[in-house]
């Protein structure tokens, strides 16, 4: 177990290396430029050049990707954002945790309301109930995100006034956040109040997110389900007059969770690299929707800080879940 | 059974979740605070180094300058400064400073902090020097002392050096005349910072990196922005909050409000709906199509910013036909303009006639001509140009953005391009994403005909005609002397009313030689809760919070 995690670590170095490459190439293919961007309608020919000679961007590509490496690795600093001259780290240290948190949160939901309904389908196979289910789990995934957050938030928050729709802590409360994760502080610092109310905001952002998650398992614990229950061992279970509720739960359930957990890991995996329209339409300070300013300001630095670190998050979350795999199905081994 | 139990409770979890979200709901309004949505975060505190809207929202409330503006208007009044003369040749001008008047760190503002702040700004370091940075010291100032490669140097610059007189007279000397100047003074890029802080929490010290990027290491911009404003900061958590205090050593009526909070929401509908679930109080830049909305809601209410902006039809001379008058100005009849603006703007625009607002010092407002759309005049110009109908345009169009003179770009050049079908035109459409792309384009000199736009920066008519005419810009393509001649005369003038004179004739030149048509002037909104009265919209956005109030 260790070799592998030490080869799926080690394999980070090319990865890193060709995403660097990669998203080097892409930006610098991307029509603009910084100085462009951060003009606006003020920009001068003059300005212009003034600003691409500062950043070296008059260098040939090579020069530029070579200093790149160099500040990245040889320095070990992601780099200084243009616009905001925020250091790439200190936005991550500040953005990262809140898309942890909705991106559990998101999974959570998911989790919470897609295994019982995919177990439930399954059991009530081909009823009315199943039907629902599926209609339900596919509305969930065509429904646009931004759309779905916007009507959650106008009956929620605008309508009922019962929950937030922005941000992620009352914006009269004055807290302090050691870890940023705004759950966790809420429990070290001993107080209820702050984690419902961190709770609250996290309630309509995690459904409209977890609405792609939702469906999926829902879809995917129905067919585990379906499958799983005609199994030799589960009639052999029935057949030694187990009660239907240990059935279930011990042979049905757990046996059908194995997909489930890749698909838990593969979606939280892409949650974690940033919600951009959940995080726009509820001004929810993550990664994202930094990520998609960094583009339209041509940011050099923060795009090609910030996605080396989504790159080495997706790695490594990928390498729990096939770590996880192992510890839930023992026969699976790794190599 | 078990598994039905187990729904059950699920179910009854959730209830409980709703009923308790229902007993305490989102932020609502506090008496002595009020939560503003900004678009953004603020670049930094530190007024010479921005130029973005959400940047300089907060620093109005922080910094003042020698001058400021009327509320409301962009007449100077006095502010740091009391009085101030110029000297004859227009190269000395003497300021008498504002006595009693305190940093909110205790210290004192003089005659010496002043001198202090602008020997900063033209001494600043090369990182900071490029226009992205300090915009508005090149534009109005032009050079710096020590100028890295590439940036203008003292030869270029405006501003010559600073004496004090005493504690409370400081004289600003000037390389050559300059009349924008005082109107720039206005702009709180300008204002004045406690020198002690500039030192003590190192405003300009840093680090650049192997990219040539700038990284601060002090605390001046993030934490410590010290002015003599009404307010303070008291914290900023980027892309959470952003609150500033009343400060308590304000020399002025003190705020009304004790606190106030900007929080950065940078979707349009999200900021609407936290206005209406009462988790903000206002907010700036309402889309046009969201004006109907906030207007039914009883607890809602909106407030106009007077016109300030202009929304124009680019052309580029460089690029034949368009060297050629008459087929200028048959673009100019052959756009409806009065069509655009009626069915476009939501009643918030009035049709341009020449390229400076209404409001602004220069406006000809007479002798100008006027181009009514005349499909049949555009065609008999084209003849008259030796043109064979149709001729075909490359017609621009920027996606993916809403100015406010522009909310709506793509329906706007859809309209245009039927009118201009009508009057003897092919038009083939380009479009590209605004920033950078479309800008990148246009600016760089490759469209031919276009959408674009400005919003002034300050009450003065050299911040529209010269910088869009006064000089050589590959955007309009010509080289006209007699023109750039006559804006910069216009800009050295020290008589008011001469001054005045001048950028109105130079105004009716401009919609002779047409170098584009301007469309619109609109008036952009922002939208309050009904109860938040003192706020007064001004057409620069220099807007104080101090005044604002809840009403009872």
């Amino acid at each position: 177990m260790l070799r592998f995690i030490v080869r799926r670590l080690f394999l980070l170095v090319p990865i890193l290396l060709g995403v660097s490459l990669l998203v080097f190439v892409w930006i610098h293919l991307l029509p603009g430029s910084p100085a462009q961007a951060l003009l606006g309608e003020r920009a001068t020919p003059q300005s212009i050049a003034q600003i691409n000679h500062q950043f070296g961007l008059d260098k040939p590509l090579y020069v530029q990707y070579w200093r790149y490496l160099v500040e990245t690795v040889g320095h070990l600093n992601l780099g200084t954002s243009i616009k905001t001259f925020r250091p790439v780290t200190f936005e991550i240290e500040n953005r990262f945790p809140a898309t942890v948190e909705l991106a559990l949160g998101a999974m959570a939901f998911a989790l919470a309301v897609g295994i019982p309904l995919g177990f439930f389908a399954a059991k009530k196979y081909g009823s009315f109930f199943d039907h629902s289910s599926l209609i339900f789990s596919l509305l969930g995934i065509s429904i646009p995100i931004f759309f779905l957050g916007l009507i959650l938030k106008y009956i929620f928050a605008v309508r009922l006034g019962w929950l937030p729709s922005i941000g992620r802590e009352d914006v009269l409360a004055t807290r302090s956040h050691p870890t940023n994760f705004y759950i966790l502080d809420a429990i070290l610092n001993g107080d209820p109040g702050a984690l419902w109310d961190t709770i609250k905001h996290l309630i309509l952002p995690s459904i409209a997110l977890g609405s792609i998650p939702l469906a999926i398992v829902t879809r995917i614990t129905r067919a585990a389900v379906l499958d799983v229950q005609n199994e030799d061992y589960v009639r052999t279970a029935r057949a030694k007059g187990l009660p239907p509720f240990q059935v279930d739960q011990r042979h049905v359930l757990r046996n059908a969770l194995l997909p489930i957990s890749t698909i838990i890991g593969l979606q939280t995996g892409l949650l974690l690299s940033g919600a951009v329209l959940t995080e726009t339409v509820f001004a929810w300070p993550g990664v994202g929707s930094w990520l998609k300013d960094a583009i339209f300001d041509r940011d050099y630095p923060v795009l090609q800080g910030g996605i080396m670190f989504l790159a080495v998050v997706f790695v490594v979350v990928n390498l729990i879940v096939d770590i996880s795999y192992a510890v839930i199905n023992p026969r699976i081994r790794l190599s | 059974m078990g598994l039905k139990k187990l729904g059950l409770l699920a179910a009854l979890a959730a209830l409980g979740i709703v009923a308790a979200a229902s007993a305490s709901t989102g932020s609502k309004q506090a008496s002595n605070a009020l939560v503003f949505g900004s678009s953004s975060d603020p670049v930094i505190i530190d007024g010479p180094l921005v130029s973005d809207g959400e940047s300089l929202r907060v620093v109005d409330q922080i910094f003042q300058g020698l001058v400021g503006l009327k509320p409301g208007t962009t007449q100077i009044q006095p502010l740091l400064a009391t009085s101030w003369t110029a000297s004859a040749n227009g190269l000395t001008w003497t300021f008498n400073l504002r006595g009693g008047v305190k940093f909110s760190d205790g210290t004192p503002f003089n005659a010496a902090a002043v001198c202090f702040n602008f020997n900063r700004w033209y001494d600043f370091p090369g990182p900071l020097q490029n226009s992205a940075v300090t915009y508005y010291w090149n534009t109005v100032f032009g050079g710096f002392a020590h100028p890295a490669a590439g940036s203008p140097g003292p030869d270029k610059s405006l501003y010559k050096g600073c004496k004090t007189k005493g504690s409370h007279l400081v004289q600003l000397l000037l390389n050559h005349r300059s009349s924008s100047f005082l109107g720039a003074l206005a702009l709180t890029n300008f204002g004045i910072a406690s020198p002690t802080a500039l030192v003590k929490y190192k405003a300009d010290a840093g680090t650049v990196d192997a990219n040539g990027v700038f990284h601060p290491t002090g605390t001046f911009g993030t934490q410590h922005p010290i002015g003599t404003g009404p307010y303070m900061l008291q914290s900023w958590q980027v892309g959470n909050k952003l609150e500033i205090d009343a400060n308590p050593l304000y020399w002025g009526p003190k705020a009304k409000l004790q606190r106030i909070i900007f929080r950065p929401i940078s979707d349009p509908a999200a900021q609407l709906q936290a206005l209406q679930s009462g988790e903000i109080q206002g907010f700036d830049n309402v889309a046009p199509q969201d004006i109907a909305t906030i207007k039914a809601n009883s607890k809602l209410k909106v407030l106009d910013r007077p016109a300030f902006n202009v929304a124009y039809v680019g052309i580029n001379q460089a690029i034949p036909p368009m060297n050629i008058l008459k087929v200028r100005q048959a673009i100019a009849y052959g756009l409806d303009r009065a069509t655009v603006a009626s069915k476009f703007y939501a009643g918030r625009a009035q049709v341009a006639t020449e390229f400076l607002p209404p409001s602004l010092n220069g406006y000809a407002g007479k002798g100008v001509p006027l181009y009514p759309f005349d499909p049949n005049k555009a065609k008999q110009l084209l003849q008259a140009a030796g043109q064979t109908l149709p001729v075909p345009i490359d017609f621009w169009y920027p996606t993916s953005v809403s100015r406010p003179y522009m909310p709506d770009p793509q329906r706007n050049a859809e309209a245009f391009a039927a009118s201009l079908e009508q009057s003897g035109f092919k038009v083939t459409f380009h479009s590209a994403p605004w920033r950078p792309d479309y800008l990148a384009q246009v600016q760089s000199g490759k469209a031919e005909v276009y959408l674009l736009g400005w919003t002034g920066d300050f009450g003065d008519p050299a911040d529209f005609d010269n910088v869009h005419f006064g000089a050589f810009n590959p955007q309009f393509g010509f080289h006209n002397t007699k023109l750039f001649n006559m804006l910069s005369k216009a800009d050295q003038e020290t008589n008011a009313a001469k001054r005045t004179k001048d950028y109105q004739q130079a105004e009716i030149y401009i919609m002779k030689f047409l170098p584009m048509v301007p469309y619109v002037h609109t008036k952009p909104a922002l939208a309050f809760q009904k109860n938040v009265v003192g706020y007064v919209a001004s057409p620069v956005a220099l807007e104080s919070f101090a005044t604002v109030s809840y009403s009872k």
